[in-house]
């Protein structure tokens, strides 16, 4: 097998092991379009860290790959800088297999570990700081509380000044292809943010202060290897990626409408489409999102580039319509900031759904435009126009709030 | 009065504050706290709470 899968080399003694998911699509409710990787590292010094392992079933592939240029059982440090099972599916059996002298983790790691495999013992919490000694390479610990969980933690390879990232500046990505600057560079936007949105918008305060820490620590970063997606290795696309984190942080106002809406018989999209001519009209820019084509994890993306969120619900046995409150949950999780918004929606004879829109949106501290949009089942001329206006008005306060920020 | 950390994500109950947008006045005994509280970074409950050291 180790003839087969091949360590691929990083840089001087590093090497990724990891995995490719082509065929992934779904990442606990994240549609995952292009698949996505499982990377994995050996430091190859004095001593050797493996940093992480895989998902589970990929278990040979990263023995294998380890196997291609030392013998596993060489490798004295296991790293864990992340508890999620994509990370540490396999972590069980490799500890089995290899027999390390050490497997670190942070505290909260620790623990977490232990109840996800409470058959694995020995795992040892390091402190925020803390430091492994590989002989003539040092290992560098930095705690990142809440980026994306309790337990994450990075990993500095301080002599190549490599940062393993984790599953920070990461992507849902499967390729061939090692490094962002052999990939086109549009791909990796779209897909960066794809991850940020979903993985990461609820923790922007974590992150700015994880960006500050990091920052305080004056580490250089000539390489940056996340956990899932291509390794950085050019100083430009480190500056990328690390600006894009930080506009993502601030989450300032676009003109940029998303309507997301699904519909019974049509009445509801008729609005929604009223709605989008109306919000061009007032100069917005909007991305009409039907329920019935549109996963929620690309709805999160959207709304992370966007200004306004216009929600749009028939009513269902007095509910909101499911595929509308499956959105609003995800996107509820996700604490969106700053953005404006509204309800609209057809109803028959209760008009709850667009009321129960109308609350959540609040709840999330949406600023809302108008009382929710209800017409009775079908829209006619005089509905359209509300509507429109309804558009126009979400597009007023757009430009206002821009020009604030 | 004793502040509590929050294991998960760092995040300090001070009571001389409270924490009035989830309902905790300030003055109020970390032991005072309702039982289901959560942190109000990141959501945590109670339990995963330890004094300040």
């Amino acid at each position: 097998m180790k003839d087969v899968f091949k360590a691929q080399k990083i840089t001087e003694g590093v090497y990724w092991v990891g995995a490719i998911d082509w065929g992934l699509r779904d990442f606990h409710g994240y549609a995952t379009h292009r698949g996505s990787t499982y990377n994995a590292y050996l430091v190859l010094a004095d001593k050797v860290a493996l940093i992480d392992t895989v998902k589970a079933p990929f278990k040979d592939e990263l023995l294998a790959r380890v196997a291609s240029v030392i013998d596993p059982k060489k490798i004295s440090v296991i790293v864990s800088n992340h508890t999620e099972m994509d990370h540490t599916g396999c972590l069980p059996e490799v500890i089995e297999a290899v027999e390390p002298e050490r497997v670190v983790a942070s505290k909260n790691g620790a623990a977490a570990l232990a109840q996800h495999f409470p058959a694995t013992t020995g795992i040892e919490a390091v402190e925020d700081g803390a430091t492994v000694s590989l002989g003539n390479r040092t290992l560098s610990f930095v705690e990142t509380k809440m980026v994306h969980w309790p337990d994450s933690m990075l990993s500095y390879l301080v002599e190549e000044k490599l940062l393993f990232s984790q599953d920070a500046f990461g992507m849902h990505l499967a390729t061939s292809e090692l490094f962002g600057d052999n990939l086109p560079r549009a791909l990796l936007e779209d897909e960066a943010a794809k991850y940020f949105a979903n993985i990461l918008m609820p923790l922007t305060s974590f992150i700015t202060k994880t960006l500050e820490k990091v920052q305080a620590l004056g580490l250089e970063f000539r390489i940056v290897a996340p956990d899932h997606g291509p390794i950085y290795r050019r100083d430009e696309e480190i500056q990328w990626i690390v600006g894009k984190y930080a506009e993502w942080c601030a989450q300032k106002p676009t003109m940029k409408a998303v309507v997301v809406y699904d519909t019974m018989w049509g009445s509801t999209e008729r609005l929604a489409r009223a709605i989008s001519e109306g919000l061009k009209a007032g100069g917005a820019e909007p991305e009409v999102m039907p329920l019935r084509g549109c996963h929620r994890s690309d709805v999160a993306t959207a709304v992370l580039g966007a200004g306004a969120l216009v929600m749009g619900t028939p009513t269902l046995n007095g509910m909101m319509f499911p595929t509308v409150a499956d959105v609003l949950t995800y996107l509820q999780g996700l604490k969106p900031q700053n953005k404006v918004g509204a309800a609209f929606g057809s109803y028959g004879w209760g008009p709850a759904g667009v009321k129960q829109v109308q609350e959540i949106l609040g709840a999330m501290k949406v600023e809302l435009v108008g009382d929710g949009l209800k017409v009775k089942y079908v829209p006619d001329e005089k509905d359209l126009e509300a509507a429109h206006a309804l558009g126009l008005a979400v597009a007023e306060k757009l430009k206002a709030v821009c020009t604030k920020s | 009065m004793q502040r509590y950390v929050c294991d998960v994500c760092g995040w300090v109950y001070d009571p001389a504050v409270g924490d009035p947008d989830g309902g905790v006045e300030p003055g109020t005994a970390f032991e005072d706290v309702p039982e289901d509280w959560v942190c109000p970074e990141c959501g945590a409950g109670k339990g995963e709470f330890s004094p300040e050291e």
